[in-house]
């Protein structure tokens, strides 16, 4: 397991080289002059040769990469150009957002993908599996933004002064607050690496609400994020239902399965204790695989649903053409994923003795 | 595929092997037509796909027609519901199906316009990482060693990115248009391409009839591309229109955002980002496009399942 392990990372670090490189190319392929690009049309001359300096943008390229590398070593992703502040002070405010938003969806999208699939499979062919399959094909299908839209105008319109009427924008109701963990605590002389991790899970408003007790604010974060978890979660879901049904059919038609009957057991025991627990296995890969695209969706989810995330801030960052924000935050989420699919690789590698030679 | 593998290469199979590729053709698409989901999406996609072409035609004006300069329409309304005159709307009412938006557009012309820019930068990006794919994945899995160690790695670095930032990063990158923004969906999507390609060629290449061609001294470019490429076809085909629909989404995504350029070009994705704030007073204007897009997605979705169970030998149960 260890020699599993350990050559899967040999195989991730070149990546993320790669990625730290591809990053850094991108922001050096940008057309015009990039002190202009990044200080405006109206930067003077001697205003653009400080900066070109400053930034070491006059050095050979191999160096200025050698300079970029230290930089992110040393945890420096720039500062914002809109909001003149360090990328991880906006890291921490925003990617709170973005993490309780992707954890939702993928909650939603396991709970009610693996049930449907199972189902789906074990009535072949009834209209439970019929009806999964056609919700499922136009789940994939369509665009979150048009799915985000969609709910929105039905729960917060249609079903306005209903019980069922639900936010469609923001994360909390005005005068709501989540008090920070720090401030309940009283541990505001705490500063450095501990604090930002303190601030940061103070941004998952559900679980610090939980945690402190502040349980009307947890519940209403609960009740503005249901409608873009689902908006989000909804491909996933899909396609976790497809497979789902696929492999319990392929582990229904395994001859151990036919042994397990033979031996006389019910039907219910065979299903959830044979063929259940194997038919999983390939589940657990594509719930690895979803996370890419849960990411992507999250931009338009949030720009949908006003969520100040982590997408939100990239798309305001495409429109105010804050090059360092879209350079910082492309890096962190490219290496958040890179991180996570080796978390799923090396888990499937727990599940699977197969996969480790 | 089953053809490829069973025909000998020597002199003389030519002659023999002539009438097989008909009836393999023949067979093939009565496979496809087995499938429901092909058919389904084959029904989708020849309305759709029409409707793009025809839309000169079928459109009752040009997608940028401020409809008050129309004769006989000058009192036209911003935004106005949808209006049929066979369904009992008021023939006072201007006729607008899918209703008008805010720049007093018919946005069922748009609609039908919008088609032809969503499938053509579908068709053109796939096209385009269908070939760069196979390229790449040919000389990897041909080659081996570093070259392979090396592509493949490049391909991984792609594969690090969820497609959608990636391509956003590399329009904002190069300039916000729609050609960059059909660049960029193509450059995210060789990979997968890439590697179907790759695992094919690195499957087939030991195969005693590729050994016998290379004794029978056909150059390496000739064994790649007459004995190992038609191995990697179906999954290719089956992959490329499963990729459509995703391109589609994706050139919708980034419209809707806003990157690609001009809002006022007749596109299904910034139709709706344009229009996003006025979904409480008429959803009609993002619900056209938006189902315009999903039934399109779900045409070369449903097709692409139905190539693959008919063209997957592996998967007839």
């Amino acid at each position: 397991m260890t020699r599993f392990i350990a050559r899967r990372l040999i195989v991730t670090i070149p990546v993320l080289f790669g990625i730290v490189f591809f990053v850094f190319v991108l922001a050096r392929v940008i057309p015009g002059d990039p002190c202009r690009a990044v200080l405006g049309e109206r930067a003077t001359d001697a205003i653009c040769n400080d900066f070109i300096h400053r930034y070491g943008l006059d050095q050979p390229i191999p160096v200025q990469f050698g300079l970029y590398l230290g930089q992110l070593a040393s945890g420096d992703l720039g500062n914002s150009i809109k909001h003149s502040e360090p990328i991880t002070d906006l890291l921490i405010q925003r990617l709170p957002t973005t993490v309780e938003l992707t954890i939702m969806a993928l909650i939603f999208a396991i709970a009610v993908g693996v049930p449907l699939g199972l189902i789906s499979a074990v009535r072949r062919n009834s209209p439970v599996d019929v009806g999964t399959m056609v919700f499922a094909n136009i789940g994939v299908s369509m665009p979150v933004f048009v799915l985000g839209l969609v709910l929105a105008y039905v729960f917060a319109i249609i079903f306005k002064d209903t019980p069922l009427s639900l936010p469609p924008s923001g994360r909390l109701s005005s005068g709501i607050v989540v008090k920070p963990l720090v401030e309940v605590w009283g541990w505001q002389s705490l500063q450095g690496p501990p604090r930002a991790f303190l601030d940061f899970v103070s941004g998952l408003y559900i679980p610090t609400g939980i945690i402190t007790g502040q349980w009307t604010a947890a519940f209403d974060a609960f009740r503005h994020l249901l409608l873009p978890a689902i908006a989000l979660g909804t491909i996933p879901l899909a396609i976790i239902a497809r497979i789902t049904r696929s492999s319990l059919l392929e582990v229904l038609g395994l001859d151990y399965i036919r042994t397990a009957r033979a031996k006389g057991l019910r039907e219910r025991s065979v299903i959830i204790r044979h063929a259940t627990r194997n038919a999983l296995l390939p589940v657990v890969t594509i719930i690895g695989l979803q996370l890419g695209g849960l990411l992507s969706g999250a931009v338009l989810t949030e720009t949908v649903f006003n969520l100040a995330g982590v997408g939100r801030t990239m798309f305001e960052a495409i429109t105010g053409r804050d090059y360092v924000v879209i350079q910082g935050f492309t890096l962190i989420i490219a290496v958040t994923y890179l991180v996570v699919n080796f978390l799923v690789d090396v888990s499937y590698g727990f599940l699977d003795p197969r996969i480790r030679t | 595929m089953a053809a490829t593998t069973v025909s000998p290469p020597p002199l003389g199979a030519e002659t023999l092997s002539r009438g097989r590729p008909a009836s393999l053709w023949r067979d093939t698409i009565r496979n496809v037509l087995r499938q429901r989901s092909a058919v389904v999406g084959l029904f989708l996609l020849t309305i759709l796909v029409g409707a793009a072409i025809f839309a000169p035609i079928l459109a009752p004006y040009a997608p940028d027609q401020d409809l008050r300069r129309v004769p006989g329409l000058e009192n036209v309304e911003k935004r106005a519901d949808p209006c049929i005159h066979a369904l009992g709307c008021p023939a006072a009412t201007p006729q607008a199906i899918f209703g008008t938006d805010g720049n007093f557009r018919d946005v069922f012309s748009r609609v039908l316009y919008g088609g032809r820019v969503s499938i053509a930068i579908g068709l053109a990006a796939i096209g385009i990482a269908i070939v760069l794919g196979t390229i790449i994945g040919a000389i990897a899995g041909y080659a081996g060693g570093w070259v392979d160690n090396i592509l493949m790695r490049l391909m991984d670095v792609i594969l690090a990115f969820p497609s959608l930032l990636l391509a956003i990063a590399i329009v904002t990158a190069v300039g916000q248009s729609l050609t960059n923004a059909l660049i960029a969906i193509g450059t995210v999507s060789i990979p997968i391409y890439a590697r179907i390609v790759r695992s094919s060629v690195l499957s087939a290449k030991e195969n005693d009839y590729v050994t016998a061609s290379r004794a029978l001294g056909e150059s390496p470019v000739g064994i790649l591309v007459r004995r190992i490429m038609p191995n990697s076809l179906t999954p290719l085909i089956v992959q490329g229109t499963l990729g459509i629909g995703g391109a589609v989404l994706e050139i919708a995504a980034l419209a809707f955002v806003g990157v690609t350029g001009s809002p006022d070009q007749a596109e299904w994705g910034s139709m709706i980002g344009f229009e996003r704030n006025q979904l409480f007073t008429a959803p009609h204007i993002i619900l056209a496009p938006g189902i315009a897009i999903t039934l399109t997605v779900l045409g070369f979705n449903l097709l692409g399942d139905g190539l693959r169970d008919a063209l997957d030998p592996r998967l007839n149960r």
